[in-house]
C-alpha cells in the first residue's frame, strides 16, 4: 500500500535540472534513505517532499493527498536538519514545544508532551537550557524531539549525523534506528555516507544525476546492483573494475580474458546473447589470495592495515590496480609477487554502456 | 623587563589620550566655578556653585531637558522601529535591491547642514516646499512646520539621518539569520509573521542594542539641525541643551554658566547612558 507517491517530480533551477524525473513510492512505516554523491539531487528530492523548494513538474501525493501545491507547513511533515536549525534564544523547552504552541494546542497537552519526548530522548535535565548550552549530540537530541513531539505523517531527515563526531555518529545511527523500531513512522533519510544507507534503511534509493539509479534493500543493492555506478556507490573498499580483452564460447563456458589470463564463468547463467566485451566486476571481499595457481598474479604495492582486516593494494600491470580484503594478521609485505583466487559465482558483468548483464543468480 | 617596554612604547599614545580628555573636562571644570562672562573681562573671581544655580534656574533649561529627551527618545522609537521593518522588507531578494539599498543608506552620507537645509528650504518651506505642494493640491492649508510643530521638524530631520544607520546595522543582521532555522519554523507550522516574531525580532535584539547605545551618545548632542532650521525657537520650542549651551556661551557670552551646562550634559548623558544600557543590556547577553 503506497503511502507517499512520488511521480514524475522535475525540479529546475535557472540552468540546471536538479531533479530529472523522479518516481518513487514509500509504504507507511518504511525507512527510505537516499544516498548519491555530492550534486546528485538528494537534499533537493527531500527539500521539495517537504515543500521548502518547489517542484517544476510531476506531483506528490501522501496518504492520498496530493500535496504537491501545499505549504510545508501544512504538509504534516516533520524534518531535522543537518545543522538542526535549534531556535537559539529559546530553551529546549521552547524549542519542542513551539510547534505546539503555534497549534494551539492546550498547555496541559504541550506540557505532557514534551515531558514524554523529553523523556524518551533524555532531555529531561536540559529543558531549561539554551541550544548553545548543549553538546553536538544533544541538540541533534532536541532536533529529532522537535519533529517527534508533532507526530507527523513522515520523518525527514537531511544529513542528520554529519555534524557529529565518529563515535557519537555511531551511537545515534542506532539510537535512530531504535526510535524507527519504536514509533514506526515512515522515516526519509538523506545522507551521502553509505554505511548509514546500509545499516538503517528497509530500502536505499541511489540517486545519480537528478535520477534514481537503483531502489532496493541494502543487500539487493549490493548483490545485484544493475549498473557500473551503483556496484562502486556501494562497498567499502570500492568494488574493482576489470576491462575484459577478449571472451570466447568455451565449451560450457565463457573464457573471458582479464589481463593476459583467463577466468571461466558458466555460459548458462547468462540471460542475454554473448556480449562482445565486458567489465568484470569483483567485489575486494570476493578474492582470496593463493600461495599460487590462482586467477590473476600481482605484485603488493601497499597492504592497509586496520586490525580486523587489511586492504591490500595489487598491481596487476601497469595500468591496473585492485584492492583485496585479507585478514588481518597477514604476512603480506609491499612488493611481494601474489596470486589470487576469484569467487566466480561472485563477479558481476557490465556491458560498454555500464549496465549489468543480467546472470542467472546461482543456486545456493 | 619585556612587560616595561610594552608600556613604554603604549605611553606616548595613552598619556594623550588622557591629556586630550582631561585638559578640557578640568578647563570646564574651572570655567564653571568662575565668573566668567565675555562682556566683562578680568572679572574672574570664585563664585562657587552659582553658575549651576544660574543654568537650572533659567527659564530655557526646563523646556531644553525635556525637549533632548523628546528627541532622543522619539528618533530612537523611529529608526529602530522603522529600521526593522524595512530592513525586513528589504532582505528578501527582488529586483532592484542594490539601488533600493543604496538609496535608503544613501542619506546616512550627507552632513547634518545640508540636510537641516533640504528639509527647511525644500520639504518643509510653507510657501515652496513639497509638503506645502502637497497640502495644496489636496486643497488643505500648507503647514508652515518649523514654526508650527518646530520640535517635531527637528526629530523628522534627524531620524531621515540615523535611519540609514539602524538601517546598515539590521541589514547585515539580517543575512547572518540562518536559513535552515527559518526552514525549520516553516516546517513547524509558523506564518511569516510568527517567523519574524519569534525568530527575527530575537535574532536582532543584539544588534537592537548596539543602534541604540551609538545613537544615544549622537543623538543627545544634536546642534547643526537645530542651528540651521529653527534656530532653537519659537521661544524655547526647540531647544536641546546642546543649543541651550550653544545660547549660554556664544550669545549671552558667559562661558561659565555654559560650562556649567556641559558639566549638566554630561551627568544626563550619564543617567541616560545607564539606564538604557540596564535596559537593552539584558539582551546583549543572548
Amino acid at each position: 500500500m503506497t503511502y507517499l507517491a512520488i511521480t514524475d517530480l522535475q525540479k529546475h533551477y535557472d540552468s540546471y535540472h536538479a531533479l530529472r524525473g523522479i518516481n518513487l513510492s514509500i509504504t507507511e512505516g518504511e525507512f527510505v534513505v537516499f544516498v548519491g554523491p555530492s550534486g546528485c539531487g538528494k537534499s533537493t528530492l527531500l527539500r521539495t517532499i517537504a515543500g521548502l523548494e518547489s517542484s517544476t513538474g510531476g506531483s506528490i501525493q501522501l496518504d492520498g493527498r496530493d500535496i504537491t501545491e501545499v505549504a510545508s507547513s501544512k504538509r504534516d511533515l516533520a524534518m531535522v536538519f543537518q545543522s538542526y536549525a535549534l531556535y537559539p534564544h529559546m530553551t529546549v523547552a521552547d524549542n519542542l514545544s513551539f510547534a505546539l504552541r503555534l497549534a494551539k494546542v492546550s498547555d496541559a497537552e504541550i506540557k505532557e508532551k514534551v515531558r514524554s519526548v523529553s523523556a524518551s530522548l533524555q532531555l529531561d535535565a536540559l529543558l531549561e537550557r539554551k541550544p548553545k548550552e548543549l553538546s553536538g549530540g544533544q541538540r541533534q537530541r532536541v532536533a529529532i524531539g522537535r519533529a517527534i513531539v508533532r507526530q507527523p505523517k513522515v520523518f525527514l531527515f537531511d544529513e542528520p549525523l554529519s555534524n557529529l563526531d565518529a563515535a557519537l555518529r555511531v551511537q545515534m545511527r542506532l539510537e535512530l534506528a531504535r526510535l524507527h523500531k519504536k514509533l514506526g513512522t515512515t522515516m526519509i533519510y538523506v545522507t551521502h555516507d553509505q554505511v548509514e544507507a546500509m545499516t538503517l534503511a528497509d530500502r536505499v534509493v541511489i540517486l545519480n544525476a537528478g535520477q534514481i539509479e537503483q531502489v532496493g534493500t541494502p543487500l539487493e543493492l549490493y548483490r545485484q546492483p544493475n549498473s557500473r555506478f551503483v556496484a562502486e556507490f556501494i562497498g567499502t573498499p570500492k568494488m574493482n573494475l576489470i576491462a575484459a580483452n577478449k571472451i570466447v564460447r568455451h565449451e560450457d563456458n565463457l573464457a573471458i580474458e582479464l589481463l593476459g589470463q583467463q577466468i571461466l564463468f558458466p555460459a548458462k547463467r547468462l540471460k542475454g546473447p554473448l556480449p562482445d566485451s565486458v567489465v568484470v566486476g569483483i567485489r575486494p571481499e570476493h578474492m582470496t589470495l593463493v600461495e599460487d595457481g590462482g586467477d590473476l598474479s600481482g605484485r603488493i604495492e601497499l597492504v592497509e592495515h586496520l586490525g580486523s582486516e587489511a586492504y591490500a593494494h595489487l598491481q596487476l600491470s601497469s595500468d591496473q590496480t585492485i584492492i583485496i580484503k585479507a585478514p588481518a594478521r597477514t604476512e603480506l609485505k609491499d612488493g611481494q609477487e601474489v596470486s589470487l583466487k576469484i569467487d566466480i559465482s561472485e563477479i558481476i558483468l557490465f556491458n560498454e554502456n555500464d549496465r549489468v548483464i543480467s546472470v542467472i543468480p546461482e543456486e545456493a | 623587563m619585556k612587560r616595561s617596554i610594552t608600556r613604554l612604547l603604549m605611553a606616548p599614545s595613552v598619556i594623550l589620550l588622557l591629556v586630550w580628555m582631561i585638559i578640557p573636562l578640568s578647563m570646564t571644570i574651572y570655567f564653571s566655578t568662575i565668573r566668567f562672562n565675555l562682556l566683562y573681562p578680568g572679572e574672574n573671581n570664585f563664585v562657587g556653585l552659582m553658575n549651576f544655580e544660574f543654568f537650572i534656574t533659567d527659564p530655557g533649561f526646563i523646556p531644553a531637558v525635556s525637549n533632548t529627551l523628546i528627541l532622543l527618545l522619539s528618533v530612537l522609537i523611529i529608526t529602530v522601529v522603522l529600521g526593522v521593518m524595512l530592513s525586513a522588507l528589504i532582505d528578501k531578494p527582488f529586483f532592484g535591491q542594490g539601488i533600493v539599498r543604496v538609496l535608503l543608506i544613501s542619506p546616512f552620507f550627507i552632513m547634518p547642514t545640508v540636510n537641516a537645509l533640504i528639509w527647511k528650504n525644500m520639504m518643509m518651506n510653507p510657501v515652496y516646499g513639497i509638503f506645502a505642494w502637497i497640502s495644496q493640491s489636496l486643497g488643505l492649508e500648507p503647514i508652515d512646520w518649523l514654526s508650527s510643530y518646530p520640535l517635531m521638524s527637528v526629530i523628522i530631520m534627524v531620524s531621515w539621518q540615523w535611519l540609514p544607520f539602524a538601517i546598515l546595522v539590521f541589514v547585515t543582521a539580517l543575512q547572518s539569520q540562518d536559513t535552515e532555522q527559518k526552514e525549520a519554523a516553516q516546517m513547524d507550522g509558523a506564518t511569516g509573521w510568527h517567523i519574524f516574531r519569534y525568530l527575527t525580532i530575537p535574532h536582532l535584539a543584539r544588534p537592537i542594542a548596539v543602534v541604540v547605545m551609538i545613537e544615544t551618545i549622537f543623538l543627545l548632542a544634536v546642534f547643526a539641525e537645530i542651528f540651521v532650521s529653527t534656530g532653537g525657537g519659537p521661544g524655547y520650542d526647540s531647544t536641546n541643551l546642546a543649543y541651550l549651551i550653544y545660547n549660554q556661551a556664544l550669545l549671552q557670552y558667559d562661558v561659565g554658566v555654559a560650562s556649567a551646562g556641559g558639566l549638566f550634559a554630561v551627568l544626563l548623558a550619564n543617567i541616560v547612558a545607564f539606564f538604557l544600557i540596564r535596559a537593552v543590556g539584558k539582551n546583549l547577553t543572548v
